[in-house]
């Protein structure tokens, strides 16, 4: 059983791409050998701005409703497990179906895998391997009292929407501090949404007409 | 509730059904039970438990709305009257290369492989072997005139003759031997991988993981405890041992439906889910509502948004509810269609939004 008062919570926002987390998650024995969280670039060609996503551990996990085999278990501590491999029929349900594109099926091997909170570590009252190497601390595991310590501008929570659809998670998402009790993350209202684009001040040598402390869109 | 127990109800018909075959065939099969061994009574009905049980499962996890639609949609596809003839084709390829051949446990790991390998045939050769023998479809006899010769009966015909001491019938008398001996090695292999596994020891249980192979090891280990009772110890505590034998069979039988054996008969889906799969690679893509890329077939994100209404799913957006309410196919504004790689990037995104609003807020009430 995962510790009680122990929880995940992710930070997009301060995450900087710097990949220690993929490399870190291939260590973990449950999956050896091959990374399960995303670190994903939000719009490559016009911002730097990466996220990770881990498996946030739904109350009541999409992937495993949809899933066929009835192969996705969810343990008594909320860790929604990578499909169990006697069951898996890789059918691909749960890559599709889950709200926050998780899962990953490997047809090779006819099975899908899937961020488990590294469980080997997490059940005996270890960091997850991701969130021992993020140097930013986008992803941290620690108790609520921690978090609160570190990120008194934020809090945490754990309810996202998608369309008409409600999801509350294990996992936490750090968002800006508000009255509300548990601030609700609408994802699907961000589909317009843009990655900012940076401003910074370059001096650019020589250039003629050119202002050499123009400011450079990148 | 209504429907749940409408479920279970056809699943019990379904069960009983099941049941019911299976005893007219036993008594039709040892021609009214003349060759029916009395002293495996307790194996046959605990044969006639398990198959109610396994149909009465099977019947309830078809109904499951995910398993409902992969069943009907990929017995479609393989029926399909044009592609009939290389659907048979492929499926018989694919039955030998992942099913006979394991070829998908061994991509996953050798150990893995060559444990899951033995104790599959294993198990396979032991079962071929005990059911037919236990439901008298097949008994010996000594041909009339010759001692020398044994007489294969099948299903009360007369199939073939064989010397009695022979390699052939040594070979196929001792058919349970082999099997112990597949069965013993892999469960072996099993347990020393679940031993010093970590990923394995993080996330094993013991009914699911553990208690299969302790079955396994006890029917083989008490099988041939009997072959040496009889073959080297005149027949030592063989009562005692054919006991113990038949415990271990009986509750592994009656286990069968509830535990990790299941998967047997639940794993052929992975066949008709290849042929959904296939169709779905060459029908319509369906294309990102966000950046309009491809990323699955039309057709499984179409039927993934129906398997989700009927969960209780709502990942609508906007007022498609309402057609899909009405019964409509739903063609737009479904959560569904937006694409693995951007829901992720909707992560990141949403919560940048909360920032921005939040900051924006703060700088008015400032100024």
């Amino acid at each position: 059983m995962k510790p009680e008062h122990l929880h995940f919570f992710i930070d997009p926002n301060r995450c900087i791409g710097c990949q220690a987390c993929v490399q870190a998650c291939s260590e973990c024995d449950t999956h050896r050998g091959t990374s399960m969280i995303h670190l994903e670039y939000v719009e490559r060609s016009s911002s730097v701005q990466t996220v990770p996503v881990v498996c946030m551990h739904c109350e009541q996990p999409t992937c495993a409703e949809v899933c066929p085999a009835d192969a996705i278990k969810r343990t008594g501590d909320g860790v929604v497990q990578s499909a169990r491999k006697p069951r898996c029929i890789a059918c691909g349900n749960c890559v599709v179906a889950c709200p926050f594109g998780v899962p990953e099926l490997y047809e090779d091997k006819q099975i899908m895998m899937k961020c488990d909170m590294c469980y080997d570590r997490a059940t005996a009252g270890k960091k997850p391997m991701c969130a021992t190497v993020c140097p930013s601390q986008a992803l941290f595991f620690g108790t609520r009292e921690q978090i609160e310590q570190l990120r008194p501008m934020s809090m945490p929570t754990n309810q996202f929407r998608f369309g008409n659809q409600t999801i509350t998670t294990r996992v936490n998402m750090m968002v800006p501090r508000s009255g509300a009790q548990r601030p609700l993350v609408n994802v699907t209202d961000a589909m317009d949404e843009k990655p900012r684009a940076r401003t910074v001040s370059l001096p650019v040598a020589g250039g003629g007409a050119a202002d050499p402390f123009a400011e450079v869109e990148v | 509730m209504a429907q749940v127990a409408k479920e279970k109800i056809k699943s019990g018909v379904a069960g009983a059904v099941a049941s019911a075959i299976l005893a007219i065939l036993i008594v039709v099969g040892s021609r009214n039970l003349n060759h029916f061994d009395a002293a495996l009574v307790g194996y046959t009905f605990a044969t006639l438990f398990a198959a109610f049980g396994i149909t009465y499962r099977y019947a309830m996890w078809l109904q499951r709305p995910p398993t409902r639609m992969y069943w009907r949609r990929g017995w479609r596809v393989f029926l399909n009257p044009r592609l009939i003839g290389s659907n048979v084709l492929e499926l018989a390829r694919r039955f030998f290369v992942e099913f006979a051949a394991n070829r998908f446990i061994f991509r996953r790991g050798k150990g893995r492989w060559i444990a899951h390998w033995l104790i599959m045939w294993g198990c396979l050769i032991g079962a071929a072997i005990t059911f037919p023998l236990v439901w008298g479809w097949i008994h010996f006899e000594t041909v009339p005139g010759n001692t020398a010769l044994y007489r294969t009966f099948v299903f009360g015909f007369a199939m073939q003759d064989f010397p009695v001491e022979s390699a052939f019938a040594f070979i196929i008398f001792h058919g349970l031997v082999w099997a112990s001996f597949l069965v013993i090695a892999g469960v072996m292999i099993a347990f020393r991988r679940r031993m010093i596994d970590h990923g394995a020891v993080a996330v094993q249980q013991f009914g699911e993981d553990i208690l299969p192979l302790l079955l396994l090891f006890a029917i083989s280990v008490t099988g041939l405890m009997l072959t040496v009772s009889y073959t080297w110890l005149r027949g030592y505590a063989y009562d005692f041992l054919a006991i113990l034998h038949a415990i271990t069979v009986i509750l592994t039988l009656v286990w069968l439906p509830f535990g990790k054996f299941f998967h047997l008969f639940q794993r052929p889906a992975q066949l008709g889910v290849s042929f959904y799969k296939d169709a779905g690679k060459t029908g319509e893509q369906a294309k990102c509502l966000r950046c309009g890329e491809p990323f699955a077939s039309a057709m499984m994100v179409r039927d993934l948004a129906v398997v989700e209404r009927q969960l209780g799913f709502r990942y609508e957006l906007g007022e498609a509810e309402e057609k899909s309410s009405r019964g409509e196919e739903m063609k737009t504004g479904h959560y569904q269609q937006v694409c693995p790689r951007c829901r992720r990037a909707l992560f990141g995104l949403a919560q940048g939004a909360l920032w921005r609003r939040a900051l924006n807020d703060r700088l008015g009430e400032a100024s």
